[in-house]
């Protein structure tokens, strides 16, 4: 094990990651806006949100794929340490971490049974930049329409039209964080 | 841990929040519908709001400053013991001040006064699934969610009609969540049932006993079930209140001695006692809060 693997994990657990749940249920419950979140410094290539969604949200009972630019020994060794995660396939995973292209194609990732919606996989898309310009977003937690500059719009539309099945998926870069659970319509501007 | 006698910041171990939380987001993510959690024990018996005590506990932070009402009431046994709860084991500010919580968790009521972004209104939910009573078979209620199949809800309403010339159904009245999912609003009046839809708050619901978390996000659309001939009403007490005079608010009925005397009074104190420290005077109030009717 890489011994930067045992750093940069939560120093006061139940408080900071209270503090971090609540940014993720704001951003997941108002798709459109943008929260920071701290307490981890995780090992590059993970950011500081993803870092902190997964001390967050991840522990043994949750699978974890990471994409392939991720799947690094130092990352491997991380998220084994701190949230002890099992590291899986696409198709097994609950929680998914990595950019963009790492994830392609997104039809592998769990999407949920048709009486059971709930077991679908969450995306953690790391992005170069986190803007509230690009795709209108209407739905769900949006009082008319919100704005989010999201990767593509096929693949999300594609994601729409399977509710209530479908992934979610958390958009983060920096310390920065924005949600986008399945129920959200993109149109592409 | 340092002081082996504390507990854990809210009360329960880390493990359990992760698990509650990663239930309440698929919940947001699914507006309406019921996510299966592994509910645990908690230090008091299901039905006193155990769901909404594990919701409220994965939600809090510490700056937080919670309320917890009963039946819209800050100072019942249910609401007093909730909220020393989660004093003691998470050092949260209180609050009654509906406009000065941050986290709400609720047995049966939505306040008065509009909930804001940036609030979590929790409610305590003794039976989650609306279908329940009409159908007792969970597999077959699971199925009947599958595939958008709510016949028997209408057919239920409908045999409020024949049988009552109205839809006699007050309280716990079912809504469809954003077209989709047939919701239970958990047992609050259906004069609160407007409130649920177009919220500005984030709204979480937990049923400790039955295992369920469900939500509806802000301004998520949630209808009150009806028919075009019979549409939905909310309905109160035809009175004002008697002791700050609302005409509006939703009103409890209280016998004041054996002559059959009654007060009508708002359920939701906070509502009454600010609207009484405004000047508002009923017939029986006085426009200060007095400490008789506390």
């Amino acid at each position: 094990m890489t011994p930067e693997a045992l750093l940069g994990g939560f120093t006061d657990a139940p408080r900071q990651s209270a503090r971090a749940f609540r940014a993720a249920l704001e951003a997941m419950a108002r798709p459109g806006t943008v929260w920071a979140v701290d307490g981890a410094t995780p090992p590059a290539p993970l950011s500081v949100a993803a870092g902190v969604l997964i001390l967050t949200l991840c522990d043994g009972t949750t699978p974890l794929h990471l994409g392939r630019s991720y799947d690094l020994p130092v990352v491997r060794d991380w998220v084994t340490f701190h949230t002890g995660a099992p590291l899986v396939a696409a198709k097994d995973a609950h929680f998914a971490c990595g950019t963009w292209a790492d994830l392609m194609p997104v039809d592998r990732f769990a999407i949920g049974l048709p009486d059971y919606p709930d077991r679908a996989a969450t995306l953690i898309v790391e992005m170069p930049a986190l803007t509230t310009q690009g795709q209108r977003l209407t739905g769900p937690g949006i009082a008319t329409a919100a704005h989010l500059g999201l990767p593509e719009t096929a693949a999300f539309r594609a994601n729409r039209a399977l509710f209530p099945q479908g992934f979610d998926t958390y958009l983060t870069c920096g310390d920065q964080v924005a949600g986008l659970p399945r129920s959200t319509i993109v149109e592409a501007v | 841990m340092t002081d082996q006698t504390a507990y854990n910041f809210a009360y329960l171990d880390e493990q359990t929040k992760r698990m509650i939380r990663r239930a309440i987001l698929k919940g947001v993510a699914i507006p309406g519908y019921q996510v299966p959690f592994a509910s645990r024990e908690m230090p008091m018996p299901y039905g006193w709001g155990t769901g909404g005590v594990q919701v409220t506990a994965a939600c809090l932070v510490p700056e937080d400053r919670l309320k917890v009402i009963d039946q819209g009431a800050d100072d019942t046994t249910n609401a007093v013991s909730i909220r020393r709860f989660f004093q003691r084991t998470a050092g949260v500010a209180v609050t009654e001040a509906t406009a000065e919580a941050s986290v709400i968790q609720t047995r049966h009521r939505i306040p008065e006064t509009p909930l804001t972004e940036g609030q979590i209104l929790v409610y305590q939910v003794p039976i989650p699934e609306p279908l329940r009573f009409l159908e007792p078979r969970e597999t077959e209620t699971r199925k009947m969610h599958e595939l958008e199949d709510y016949g028997l809800m209408h057919v239920k309403l409908y045999e409020d009609i024949s049988r009552h010339g109205q839809i006699a159904t007050a309280y716990d009245y079912p809504v469809k969540v954003e077209g989709r999912y047939v919701m239970d609003p958990s047992p609050i009046p259906k004069f609160d049932n407007p409130k649920l839809g177009g919220n500005a708050a984030i709204q979480l619901f937990g049923a400790g006993r039955e295992q369920r978390i469900y939500a509806l996000p802000p301004y998520t659309q949630a209808i009150s079930l009806d028919f075009d001939d019979y549409p939905f009403a909310a309905s109160k007490a035809d009175h004002a209140c008697d002791l700050c005079a609302a005409p509006d608010s939703y009103l409890d009925e209280v016998i004041t001695d054996d002559q059959g005397s009654r007060m009508f009074v708002c359920s939701d104190t906070d509502f009454c006692a600010s609207r009484r420290a405004a000047g508002h005077s009923g017939p029986m109030g006085t426009p200060s809060a007095g400490a008789d009717e506390e």
